[in-house]
């Protein structure tokens, strides 16, 4: 076990969003807003940890043909759990995540994980891929929200700072509202995978 | 007569003015990984709007069983494994009956299950209210409004083989570029929500 190795692999090597391209819907759906991102972002961990302690607690027991099933049943059942927890604790942030948070079950980067690491390795070593891949998705998703919410709107932290609305940066009669649609999603996307590839084949050479 | 205006409504906002990948961002994952030619991409496209259709007709009575029963709460997985096993069944199903459609569809049958947008529209019909009939046609117009974003996209890829960009932009960047480039033409049926 390479703690180092995995937390670097995690943030940057191969982080899943901005390497593997894992989990894009997400991604690109509800980083309109700072709080949006964060709540996202700890749910998905939380998620992405549990499955793979439990993932890889059962993965001699369970025979090779039935895995994907296997996975997605637990994955199932841990995004429930978090759903009923957040429309109960949190329901300001259920509302405006909406659908995609029972659609974490498809989200690829779970499963992706459960196949690629979680299945093939010790119950720690899970743990710990768990939570430092679950952060590496989580700073993308920060990093597109405050990129789409400055351009797009002007402010920073909407949905938690300066009770909901964000502190205003830029005056709201210059940023290009574009950003917080659709568009602005693969368009903001595109650029941060651009600049990840650039930056790892500079530090190749 | 309310009833045709209103699922053709859906059909319209399904197709264009709400598309499923360009407004909603669900299916985005084989959006990208199987739109580097048009003839997979159509493929793709078929299947998917068929599992859709399929998926909303089935989750749509899985649905009214939990209610009565009052577990609610076992949506999320009872919609899946519904998802996961329909899937498995039409493959074998394609198999037998249909070989040759099975063998193009190849590695991207099984990968449906994982396609938000099945999940989605399973979701987004419970949430929305619909009734049998409107959760069927939604399911269908969502598949063929997938359908027509990733062929138009497949061919836009197709041709970008030759053009000139950065190297930093190759392979996944400049994809979503252009899909984002899409998704702005199609803000321009926003204006045909009428509902």
């Amino acid at each position: 076990m390479n703690l180092k190795k995995q937390f670097m692999d995690g943030l940057l090597y191969q982080n899943p969003v901005l390497v593997q391209v894992l989990g894009m819907c997400s991604t690109m759906a509800i980083t309109t807003s700072f709080f949006n991102g964060l709540g996202m972002g700890l749910a998905v961990t939380v998620i992405l940890t549990l499955s793979n302690i439990i993932i890889s607690a059962i993965r001699k027991i369970v025979p090779d043909k039935i895995r994907i099933a296997m996975f997605i049943v637990v994955i199932a059942g841990f995004v429930t759990m978090v759903d009923l927890f957040l429309q109960a604790f949190v329901p300001a942030l259920a509302e405006s995540l909406g659908v995609f948070i029972p659609l974490i079950v498809v989200n690829c980067i779970i499963l992706g994980r459960a196949e690629a690491f979680s299945y093939k390795n010790g119950v720690v070593a899970s743990f710990f891929d768990g939570v430092f891949q679950g952060i590496g998705y989580t700073l993308v998703l920060l990093a597109m929200c405050i990129i789409r919410e400055l351009l797009g709107a002007g402010t920073f932290g909407g949905g938690l700072l300066a009770g909901g609305k964000g502190i205003q940066i830029i005056p709201s009669q210059f940023p290009a509202g574009m950003l917080t649609l659709p568009v602005g999603g693969f368009l903001v996307l595109g650029c941060l995978i651009a600049a990840m590839q650039w930056a790892l084949s500079k530090s190749k050479k | 007569m309310e009833q045709i205006t209103n699922l053709l409504a859906i059909t319209l906002g399904a197709v264009l003015a709400n598309n499923f990948i360009f407004s909603q961002f669900l299916g985005i994952c084989p959006f990208l990984g199987v739109s580097k030619k048009v003839d997979t991409a159509v493929g793709m496209g078929v299947a998917v709007t068929f599992v859709m259709g399929l998926a909303s007709a089935i989750t749509w009575l899985v649905n009214l069983l939990l209610v009565q029963l009052g577990l609610e709460y076992m949506q999320t997985v009872a919609f899946i494994l519904v998802i996961a096993s329909l899937v498995q069944f039409i493959e074998m199903f394609l198999q037998k009956a249909m070989p040759t459609l099975y063998t193009a569809l190849g590695v991207y049958l099984p990968l449906i299950t994982t396609n938000c947008a099945v999940l989605g529209v399973a979701l987004l019909n419970i949430q929305n209210n619909y009734n049998f009939i409107e959760s069927v046609v939604y399911g269908i117009t969502g598949g063929l409004g997938f359908l027509l974003a990733i062929v138009l996209f497949a061919s836009i890829r197709e041709r970008l083989v030759f053009a000139e960009y950065p190297k930093a932009f190759e392979g996944f960047p400049i994809a979503l570029i252009t899909a984002g480039l899409m998704a702005l033409a199609f803000m321009g049926f926003s204006g045909l929500k009428i509902w």
